[in-house]
C-alpha cells in the first residue's frame, strides 16, 4: 500500500497545482512576501521542479517591512539562485503614503497597486499566491486558479466552476489568473511541514521576551502575539491549543466587518 | 534524509460535502458541528455574535461559513466554503455548498471535489427541487455514498412521524436514480441534537449522530488497486535528467517496469523515480505528483496516459458520455468546444444529443435534442479531433471524466459511459 500521510497528499496537490501553472502560463510569477506559506511555497516549486525554481519571484516592498524580513530575503535569493523581482510604489511613497492615512487605503497603494504596476510591467498573467482557505472566511471561497479583470477585481460572487483538478486556464487577454496551491494547507500544517523539511523562516516567528509574530506584515500594521515558542515544535505545540484566529495580530483585517472582503474584491492577496 | 514522518497524526482524509435546498440548513449544522469540535476560534464566534447582534437577531451558525457581506445580508450561501477539522480517526475537509439553484455551478464545484455527502432535508418544507436536483448530480459525480439528514426536526415536535414520512418519500426517489443511502438522520443544527450530542428529544432514533456517521463513512481510496493511469503533465529539462512529470491518477508503478504512453503506443521502461529533498522510491502511488526517468528517450509530450501495456486505457476518437451542463449559452449539437480529460487537451464536436433530461424531475425533456439548457442533463455523442486516451468512469473514474470549456469557461462536466463504435453518416 501506499506510505503517503496527510502532509505527503497536501505536498502532492500543491505540486500538481504549480506544475499545471508552470505548464499553462507562459508569464507566470510567484509572489514572495517572506512570511512562512510563501516560503513553503517556495520550496513546494523546488520539489516540484527538482530543486530549480524556474518561476520568478516577485516581492512587493511597502518600504514598512521589519528588517529581518528583507535580510532573510536577500540572504536566501542569493544562496538558492532565485530569479527576484522587487517591486515598490515609490510613487505613493513619495507622496507619503502610510497607514496613518487609513490602514486599508495604505494597503491598497502600497501592495494591491504596487502588484498592479509590476504585474503591468512584466506582463504577468499568472501569479502564484501562498494563502489558504483557512485563514479567513473569503479565501475559504477561493478557487484554485481564480480570476481577476482588468481593474484586477475577484467577481466572488461569480466564480468560474473547478472540477476534478481542471483548472481555469483559459482566459481573456486583460485578465490574469491568481493561482493557490496552499489553498487546502491549514496554519499548523504548514509549520509541520516546515519542521519536517526543516525549512528554513524569519526568526521573528519565534518567542522573544514572551512574544512572537504569528503572522509577518508591515511593522506599523502587525503585532506580536505573547508567546513561550521559541521553536518550530513550541509553535506547532502552541497552535494545537489557541483559540484566536492567526490574522487577530493584523490590523488591515479589523479595521471594520467586511475589511478583507473588500481588500480583496480589488485585488488584494 | 529529511523525512521524517509526523507522529500521532491520522493520515487519512475524507471529504465531505453538504448538500440540499436553499435555507433547509446546509451551513447552520456546518458551523455547529466545527464549534462543538472546538476547530472555530473564539474570536471568529464572538466576531460573529458582533454581526447577529447588529442586525438584531440571535446566533447564526451559518455565519461562521457565509463570511461574505452579501451572504449575510441575505442570509443565503452564494460560493462553496471549504473547512477543515480532524477527528482521533481522521481528517475532515468539509465543503458547504450553496442550495440555491442559481449558484448549482458552484455546487457542483464542490460536490466533484468531495468523496462523501451528507443531503439535507428540512423536516417542515419536505423534499424540494434542489433535494431531488443535488442527489441525482451527487450519483452521476460517483459520490457512493450519502446521508441523509432530516433537519428543523424542532420545528415539526420532533415527530417520528414526520421522519418517517419524510424517509419514506424519499427512500422512492432515490430509488429511482439507483442510490442506496448510507443511512437517514434526524436533527436540529440550530439546537445541536444529533449533530454531535445525542439528543434526548428523540428518545424513538437510535442511530448515529452526525459526527458518529462521520466517522462510520468507509474512505474508499482504493485507486491504487486499479491499473496504473499516469497522464503526462509536463516534460522537464531543467539540468542533466529529461523527467517525465505528472500525478499518478490510478495504480502505482515501480522502476523497472515498461510502460506504454497512449494514444501514441510508444513503450519503454522506467530507469529512475525523482525526488527532491527525499530519499527516491523505488514505487510510486495514486495522488503521489511524481517524475519518472526513462530508459530510452522517447519523445512524449503533455496528455498522453501511460499505463501498463497489459491493462491500457481505450483510445478512440468519440465516445457517449452523460454531461451536466452549467452554461448560460446552450449546449449546441454540432457546436465545437474544448474538451479536457486528464492532462488531454482536444476540440470535441457534439456529434448527438441522444435525449435531455430535467435534473431534478428527471423527466425526459427530449430526445435527439438540438442543445441543453443550464442545469440539465443529457446523454451526448462527442468526436474529438484527434484519438486520445480514456476509459469509461466505471472503470477508472479519474480518467473517465472530462469538462467542457467554452468562451474560457468550464461550463460542463462529463463522465464516459461507453467508446462510440461508428458513427456513420454523421462523420
Ligand atoms: N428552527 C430551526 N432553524 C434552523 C435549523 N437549521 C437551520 N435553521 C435556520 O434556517 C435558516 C437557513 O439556514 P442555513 O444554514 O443558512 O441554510 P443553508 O441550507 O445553508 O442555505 P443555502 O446555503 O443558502 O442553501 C437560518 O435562519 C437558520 O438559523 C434548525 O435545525 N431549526
Ligand atoms: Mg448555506
Amino acid at each position: 500500500m501506499s506510505s503517503t500521510d496527510h502532509l505527503d497528499k497536501l505536498e502532492n496537490q500543491s505540486i500538481f497545482i504549480l506544475r499545471e501553472a508552470y505548464k499553462k502560463f507562459k508569464k507566470l510569477a510567484m509572489l514572495w512576501s517572506i512570511g512562512k506559506d510563501s516560503n513553503v511555497l517556495l520550496w513546494l516549486a523546488r520539489k516540484a521542479f527538482y530543486g530549480h525554481c524556474p518561476i520568478p519571484l516577485v516581492h512587493i516592498d511597502t518600504s514598512y517591512k521589519m528588517p529581518e524580513m528583507i535580510q532573510f530575503r536577500d540572504h536566501y535569493a542569493k544562496e538558492w539562485g532565485l530569479n527576484l523581482i522587487v517591486g515598490q510604489n515609490k510613487q505613493a511613497l513619495a507622496e507619503g503614503m502610510n497607514h496613518t492615512k487609513g490602514r486599508i487605503v495604505c494597503c491598497t497603494a502600497l501592495k494591491t497597486n504596487g502588484l498592479q504596476q509590476i504585474m503591468e510591467q512584466y506582463d504577468y498573467k499568472g501569479l502564484i499566491l501562498g494563502i489558504r482557505r483557512d485563514e479567513e472566511s473569503t479565501r475559504a471561497k477561493e478557487r484554485y486558479f481564480s480570476p481577476r479583470d482588468k481593474n484586477f477585481e475577484w467577481d466572488f460572487k461569480d466564480q468560474p466552476p473547478e472540477l476534478w483538478d481542471q483548472f481555469k486556464t483559459n482566459f481573456d487577454e486583460n485578465t490574469h489568473i491568481r493561482i493557490h496551491p496552499l489553498l487546502h494547507w491549514t496554519e499548523v500544517n504548514i509549520w509541520e511541514y516546515i519542521q519536517r523539511e526543516n525549512i528554513p523562516v524569519v526568526p521573528l516567528y519565534f518567542s522573544r521576551n514572551g512574544k512572537r509574530y504569528r503572522s509577518l506584515g508591515c511593522a506599523p500594521c502587525t503585532n506580536p502575539v505573547e508567546s513561550e515558542a521559541k521553536d518550530v515544535a513550541g509553535i506547532i505545540a502552541e497552535l494545537k491549543a489557541t483559540r484566536t484566529s492567526e490574522r487577530a495580530g493584523r490590523a488591515q483585517d479589523q479595521e471594520d466587518t467586511y475589511a478583507m472582503q473588500r481588500l480583496r474584491a480589488k485585488g488584494y492577496m | 534524509m529529511s523525512t521524517q514522518r509526523t507522529a500521532g497524526v491520522p493520515s487519512e482524509t475524507l471529504k465531505f460535502v453538504m448538500v440540499g435546498h436553499v435555507d433547509h440548513g446546509k451551513s447552520t449544522l456546518v458551523g455547529r458541528l466545527l464549534h462543538e469540535t472546538g476547530f472555530i476560534p473564539d474570536t471568529k464566534v464572538e466576531h460573529v455574535k458582533k454581526v447577529c447582534e447588529d442586525q438584531g437577531k440571535g446566533f447564526e451558525f451559518a455565519f461562521l461559513l457565509d463570511g461574505l457581506e452579501e451572504e449575510r445580508d441575505q442570509g443565503i450561501t452564494i460560493d462553496v466554503a471549504q473547512m477543515f477539522f480532524k477527528t482521533d480517526k481522521r481528517h475532515y475537509v468539509v465543503i458547504d455548498a450553496p442550495g440555491h439553484k442559481e449558484f448549482l455551478k458552484n455546487m457542483i464545484s464542490g460536490a466533484s471535489n468531495a468523496d462523501v455527502a451528507f443531503l439535507m432535508i428540512d423536516a417542515e418544507e419536505g423534499i424540494q427541487e434542489q433535494t431531488q436536483r443535488h442527489a441525482y448530480l451527487l450519483s452521476l459525480l460517483g459520490i457512493k455514498q450519502i446521508a441523509v439528514v432530516v433537519n428543523k426536526m424542532d420545528l415539526v415536535g420532533y415527530s417520528q412521524q414526520v421522519f418517517e414520512r419524510t424517509r419514506d418519500t424519499y427512500l422512492q426517489y432515490l430509488a429511482t436514480i439507483g442510490v442506496r443511502p448510507h443511512s437517514f438522520i434526524p436533527i436540529s443544527a440550530y439546537h445541536g441534537d444529533n449533530v454531535v450530542r445525542k439528543t434526548d428529544k428523540m428518545p424513538w432514533y437510535t442511530g448515529r449522530s452526525i459526527l458518529e456517521t462521520l466517522d462510520h463513512f468507509e474512505s474508499h481510496d482504493d485507486r491504487t488497486k486499479l491499473p496504473l493511469r499516469l497522464p503526462v503533465q509536463d516534460v522537464y529539462k531543467f539540468d542533466k535528467r529529461r523527467i517525465i512529470a505528472g500525478r499518478i491518477e490510478a495504480g502505482s508503478v515501480a522502476v523497472g517496469d515498461t510502460l506504454t504512453f497512449y494514444p501514441s503506443g510508444k513503450s519503454t521502461r522506467v530507469k529512475t523515480i525523482e525526488k527532491w529533498n527525499a530519499e527516491t522510491p523505488a514505487r510510486v502511488y495514486a495522488g503521489e505528483s511524481t517524475g519518472l526517468q526513462m530508459e530510452e528517450q522517447i519523445f512524449v509530450e503533455r496528455g498522453e496516459i501511460a499505463a501498463l501495456p497489459s491493462a491500457p486505457p481505450q483510445t478512440g476518437e468519440s465516445f457517449h458520455a452523460n454531461v451536466f451542463w452549467m452554461g448560460s449559452k446552450h449546449l449546441q449539437k454540432g457546436g465545437k468546444y474544448l474538451i479536457k480529460l486528464a492532462t488531454q487537451e482536444v476540440e470535441g464536436t457534439i456529434e448527438a444529443i441522444v435525449k435531455v433530461i430535467n435534473s431534478s424531475t428527471l423527466e425526459e425533456i427530449s430526445s435527439d435534442a438540438a442543445e441543453v439548457a443550464k442545469n440539465e442533463v443529457a446523454e451526448i455523442i462527442v468526436s474529438t479531433r484527434r484519438p486520445i486516451a480514456f476509459d469509461t468512469f466505471d472503470a477508472v473514474p479519474e480518467t473517465g471524466r472530462f469538462v467542457i470549456v467554452h468562451d474560457h469557461d468550464v461550463r460542463g462536466g462529463g463522465i464516459i459511459l461507453k467508446k462510440a463504435e461508428y458513427l456513420g453518416a454523421n462523420l
